[in-house]
């Protein structure tokens, strides 16, 4: 016992005369947080459109005040001829364009049918996405205005209702991923580059040399990670709770012990990639490449799953973070229990011991 | 097995696949003794003393290192001998005291102990002044000499040396040897491997390593009679040229 509190008297030492690891400890928390919290958001707000109006007549007119009116949108241009059309995304001025056609109102009155073209530049596929989800949504509305004025039988009025983020905060979305991608970042890449630095510097073989068991070295080398990871997931919550107002619906320890169990299978990847590195570059491309890219990308975290390709959804349930999102989400914002999470929970119970039995074979084996 | 050998090693041989890195070797090493362990990279020295210390396990053969067997009782071996490695394995960002204290403390010595220690080493090595500094922050001569008392906290029966002086001056290495003569004088046995010939002349008995196997062993002086040439240097040329 008084071994392995000097060994992490010296771990301490380490982590805290390190610059580089006190930045990615505590800065990048609190860094990446306020990142995606402020900055980084799937909303729009005040997209530029241009408008090509062949009618000019009152219908067009009415809707155009109601596209101006609201706050997604500024009309930036009215442009007269469809040739203008590319010229104007070409310039990157407008996002999109709405081209009305010819003799609109009369159409509408006539043939009770008129044609409005959104045309949307999708070099940002989410941006158009929205885009003409939300000229869709003021069509509507305007639609619904007039059929009550002229009174016909029947309507379907849609009241869609969002729930567990019914003001459709992307920091919701994003508070989960910040906090699995940071504690594995810390977890992992951490511990793989500090366990690879006692390896490049050769004070690991001293280590083996001297009379402390390989297990009580590793042990010794991931106990202050998992401390500081535990630190770093409360003040995650704390802002994600003070600063930007996220519920946390379910039970405060549950999220705690999830948490904790992500951690561990976290550092059992991390000494898993230090028995097969031999310097600390070498940990930190495996960590960034083999770890966080996969995290970023088929988590869940930024892309939806269910709209990748089927042979990436497979993929992505080998991956550890995107259980760990779904139960983050899970209590956090629906506040369901471990009776709703007991699947997930699992899984990673079974990938974390998975890994940790790799990793204890993989070190015996280098041992040898 | 004789008492008074501390290192006793009988056929040891290491195999990597069908490669044969450790070849038969038969030697043994008395309490007390400098022990030059020589050849050229890739001889098998550094396989060789890795099974000595414990941390790799001979394919087949046997040894005993301060009376333990290497097969079995690796953990004895491991509380009764010291290393140091050619790299200068202290931690660069913890101080001289900061560094005593940890390896005193993983090799079990009480706090009280470990004060003393401190303040031993310090006085002896002269490094009072710099005791609250961090270790990379010393020239390397003087880091070298760290490591090796470090090496020796615990008072090991031996204390094994893997080419301690490779990229030092010749002043240091010459003082850092009349540190390894003191340990010597005081019974502690040295293992040292080293590069440098001139360093083999100093060492009591010497074997030399060409391709996994002990060509020779004997002292420095024999062993130049035995090759008819007038330094060590050239008993090593005679041999690794074969």
């Amino acid at each position: 016992m008084k071994r392995f509190i000097g060994f992490i008297t010296k771990e301490f030492y380490h982590i805290f005369r390190d610059r580089r690891s006190l930045f990615i400890l505590f800065g990048m928390p609190i860094v990446q947080i306020l990142l995606f919290g402020f900055a980084i958001t799937n909303e729009i707000n005040n997209v530029d459109i241009a408008i090509l109006d062949h009618s000019k007549d009152a219908s067009t007119k009415e809707i155009i005040n109601k596209i101006s009116a609201s706050k997604y949108f500024s009309i930036k241009q009215l442009i007269e001829r469809e040739a203008d059309i590319e010229g104007v995304f070409k310039k990157g001025k407008v996002k999109a364009v709405l081209n009305f056609e010819k003799d609109f109102s009369k159409n509408l009155i006539k043939d009770h049918q008129a044609t409005i073209q959104i045309i949307t530049d999708a070099t940002d596929p989410n941006t158009a996405n929205t885009i003409s989800n939300y000229v869709n949504s003021i069509l509507q509305n305007y639609q619904q205005e007039q059929n009550k004025a002229i009174n016909i039988d029947y309507v379907i009025v849609p009241e869609p209702r969002m729930v567990y983020n019914p003001e459709l905060k992307s920091v919701y979305m994003f508070v989960p991923g910040v906090m699995t991608i940071i504690l594995m970042l810390v977890s992992a890449m951490m511990t793989s580059i500090s366990i690879t630095r006692e390896k490049e510097l050769g004070t690991m073989e001293i280590l083996l040399v001297s009379p402390i068991k390989p297990f009580q070295v590793i042990i010794g080398k991931v106990f202050p990670y998992i401390f500081l990871s535990i630190i770093n997931a409360i003040v995650i919550v704390v802002m994600s709770i003070f600063i930007f107002k996220m519920p946390v619906q379910g039970s405060l320890l549950l999220l705690g012990l999830e948490s904790v169990l992500f951690i561990v299978s976290a550092l059992a990847l991390g000494i898993l990639i230090s028995t097969i590195s031999a310097t600390q570059q070498t940990a930190m491309m495996i960590s960034l490449m083999g770890l966080m890219l996969p995290v970023i990308l088929l988590s869940g975290f930024i892309f939806p799953i269910s709209s990748m390709p089927v042979p990436l959804q497979i993929i992505s349930n080998a991956i550890p973070a995107k259980w760990f999102i779904i139960i983050l989400k899970g209590i956090m914002l629906k506040g369901v229990g471990i009776q709703f999470l007991w699947k997930e929970t699992l899984i990673l119970l079974g990938m974390t011991v998975f890994f940790i039995g790799l990793s204890v074979k993989k070190y015996k084996i280098r041992l040898e | 097995m004789n008492n008074n050998n501390v290192i006793q090693a009988e056929g040891l041989t290491k195999m990597f696949g069908d490669f044969k890195a450790v070849n038969a070797i038969t030697f043994e090493v008395k309490k007390g003794e400098i022990f030059g362990f020589l050849g050229a990279n890739g001889a098998g020295k550094t396989t060789a003393m890795k099974m000595l210390i414990g941390i790799s396990i001979p394919t087949s053969g046997a040894a005993h290192v301060a009376g333990f067997d290497v097969f079995t009782q690796a953990e004895d071996i491991k509380k009764n001998i010291g290393y140091m490695s050619q790299k200068f394995a202290l931690y660069d960002d913890l101080t001289v005291k900061e560094n005593i204290t940890f390896f005193g403390g993983i090799y079990g010595l009480s706090k009280l102990k470990i004060k003393e220690k401190t303040k031993e080493l310090i006085d002896d090595l002269g490094l009072q002044e710099v005791a609250n500094q961090l270790v990379g922050s010393l020239p390397l001569g003087w880091k070298q000499k760290l490591s090796f008392s470090v090496a020796l906290i615990h008072e090991p029966k031996i204390v094994f040396l893997d080419e301690p002086t490779g990229g030092v001056d010749p002043i240091t290495r010459r003082q850092f040897w009349e540190m390894i003569y003191r340990a010597a004088h005081e019974g502690t046995t040295i293992f040292v491997t080293t590069h440098y010939m001139d360093e083999a002349e100093y060492c009591d008995r010497v074997s030399i390593m060409v391709n996994g196997k002990i060509e020779a062993l004997d002292t420095p002086k024999k062993l130049k009679e035995q090759f008819k040439v007038d330094s060590m240097n050239d008993v090593f040329l005679k041999l690794a040229r074969g």
